[in-house]
């Protein structure tokens, strides 16, 4: 996996081709939606599916609102491509193998494994990382009750267990703490805060999140 | 992970048409939580990857339940590319089959339920770590002999019936879904065909076998499965509360007539090469009244043909509990032990 910057010079494919070239440039990047489902007859037009790569292609995706496009080889991971090529670090690489959540970001809302998804396959969908969660000077509930609480230590997984967090909450504001737990299955904490944790989500929950 | 050339096509036909006749050159991508890893370890080369995330075919992305009505054979739809997060919580699948549900909701954690689909589990690669592991050449990749059988095999296969690569399938979804008589929709370059999901998994012992039986160049459509009004459940029991794979499971479904179970399935999993059909536990549930006793009995019947490996003869107890519990949770008993 490339750990680098896009090589310099051009890359293999222009924009305009790569949205094209899928017989279907809206949902390349613009949100997907049903009404813009391909008809017979534009699938018609276009037998042949025109791949992408190996070279570097244009890639845009929308981070925390913002629409930012790279160019990036088709095997570079979302994660690799927020980190490396976006410079949004605030997710984080540990196991790379979609064991342990560091990675987690939002993706419509829901928690994945951005080291497990290739960063073309987030195309079209809302991405939200951790650094959505500090906004005009002000912290999210969640990680303020972190920092409240205490609940990291070496502050690795951190990212990870606190978007995770948010994720429950925006799904069910009056979550229990049990439901909470639940939603953070997916992500592990090495150096064991997980009492702190519990203690920073408790205080979420009687807040009704 | 070795770079290749990214499709990404916008209807399943397109999608037949970029894959290769022989296995390795080119990779379907779904969720990719499986495929991905493999890429990683360089278990999987491919030089295309076929995305089949923006196909939005609703047979292919959705869920259908038909309107149940007395005297109807109703089918339920489960689109290929449905997320198993989405299969978990969906109240109608919840109530008509607890088995699937249940067992949806246990596969690994919140996440990877987001992003992996039902194609993708019924098409997962084993979990042999000597498989997993790019610098062992063992039988299944085109080596001479399989480690497993005489090393480190504490996961393997109980029931190995005498297939030379002992891996345990790992789909949790799959015991599930054939207790339910389900079958699985495919398309190929000639149309579509239907195969019983019971019917659908192999034990593969050599590099152009996957652990199932479709052709490089077929694609899963979507899971069909009858209303038949079968009580059924589905018992994992496993080391951690997620991440991990069970290390065995049962899976039970049975007509209750009067009290008496008929038309008994009982299929295991994480214990053979594929998904195992427990016959003699069948038996001894079929025609009886489930009580404790008989579901205890059933438990030691499933164990029959079991030849477990240096490591793993735990498993076997494991069978006998798993059983015991899914025929109970099944039958409506009070589970008395804690969950
Ligand atoms: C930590 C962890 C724990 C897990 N625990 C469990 C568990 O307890 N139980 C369980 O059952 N699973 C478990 N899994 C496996 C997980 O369920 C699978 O990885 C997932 O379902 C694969 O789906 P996907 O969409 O991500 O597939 P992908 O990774 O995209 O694909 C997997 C394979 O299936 C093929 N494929 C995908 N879709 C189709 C299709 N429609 N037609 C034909 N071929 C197709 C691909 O080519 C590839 O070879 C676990 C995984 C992890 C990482
Ligand atoms: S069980 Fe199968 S995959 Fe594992 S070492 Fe043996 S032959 Fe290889
Ligand atoms: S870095 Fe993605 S799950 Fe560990
Ligand atoms: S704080 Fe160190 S891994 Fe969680």
């Amino acid at each position: 996996m490339s750990q680098t910057h896009p090589p310099p010079g051009k890359p293999g494919i222009s924009r305009r081709q790569f949205l094209t070239g899928t017989g279907l440039g809206a949902a390349a990047t613009a949100l997907l939606r049903t009404s813009e489902a391909p008809t017979q007859a534009n699938q018609a037009q276009a037998p042949k599916t025109v791949g992408f790569g190996p070279n570097p292609v244009a890639c845009e995706l929308l981070v925390n609102g913002a629409r930012i496009t790279v160019h990036i080889e088709p095997r570079v991971t979302l994660l690799d491509c927020l980190r490396h090529y976006m410079d949004i670090t605030g997710p984080k690489r540990v196991c790379d193998r979609g064991t342990c959540g560091a990675c987690t970001v939002l993706l419509d809302g829901r928690p994945i494994y951005a080291c497990t998804m290739l960063a073309l396959e987030a195309q079209g969908k809302k991405i939200e990382t951790p650094e959505s969660l500090y906004e005009d000077g002000q912290l999210h509930r969640v990680p303020a009750a972190f920092v409240q609480y205490d609940a990291q230590q070496c502050g690795f997984c951190t990212p990870g267990f606190v978007m995770a967090m948010k994720a429950c909450f925006d799904r069910n504001p009056n979550a229990t703490p049990a439901e909470v737990e639940q939603g953070l299955a997916g992500n592990i904490c090495r150096c064991g805060t997980y009492q702190q944790m519990r203690d920073a989500l408790r205080s979420l929950c009687k807040k009704g999140g | 992970m070795k770079n290749f050339t990214y499709y990404r096509p916008l209807s399943l036909e397109a999608a037949v048409a970029l894959l290769d006749t022989r296995w390795g050159t080119t990779e379907l991508l779904a969720g990719g939580t499986d495929l991905l890893d493999l890429q990683k370890e360089y278990i999987a080369q491919p030089d295309k990857v076929v995305s089949l995330t923006f196909i939005q075919d609703p047979v292919f992305t959705r869920i259908e339940v038909p309107q149940i009505l007395p005297g109807t054979k109703p089918t339920v739809s489960i689109g290929a590319a449905v997320k198993i997060a989405d299969i978990a919580e969906h109240a109608e699948l919840k109530h008509l089959f607890p088995a699937l549900t249940d067992a949806a909701a246990q596969v690994g954690g919140p996440q990877i339920r987001n992003m992996g689909t039902l194609g993708g589990n019924l098409c997962q690669r084993n979990r042999c770590w000597y498989f997993r592991d790019e610098h062992v050449l063992c039988l299944l990749k085109g080596g001479r002999r399989c480690f497993a059988a005489d090393g480190e095999n504490r996961y393997h296969a109980i029931f190995t019936k005498g297939h030379p690569c002992v891996i345990v399938h790992p789909s949790t979804l799959a015991p599930a879904l054939i207790a339910l008589g389900a079958s699985v929709e495919v398309l190929g370059p000639n149309g579509k065909r239907t195969i019983e999901l019971s019917k659908f998994f192999q034990a593969p012992t050599k590099p152009d076998q996957r652990e199932h039986v479709l052709a490089p160049n077929e694609i899963v459509v979507r899971v069909l499965i009858p209303v038949e009004g079968l009580r059924n459940a589905s018992y994992e029991v496993r080391h951690k509360q997620s991440y991990d794979w069970p290390l065995a499971q049962a899976a039970v479904a049975f007509r209750l007539i009067g009290g008496k179970a008929t038309d008994v399935r009982i299929v295991l999993g994480h214990v053979a090469p594929t998904p195992h059909v427990a016959t003699e536990a069948q038996k001894v549930v079929e025609g009886q009244t489930i009580t404790r006793e008989l579901a205890e009995k059933a438990g030691e019947a499933a164990t029959a043909g079991a030849v477990p490996l240096s490591q793993n003869a735990y498993k076997v107890h494991l069978v006998k509990v798993a059983v015991k519990r899914a025929l109970l949770l099944a039958s409506g008993a009070q589970p008395d032990w804690v969950i």
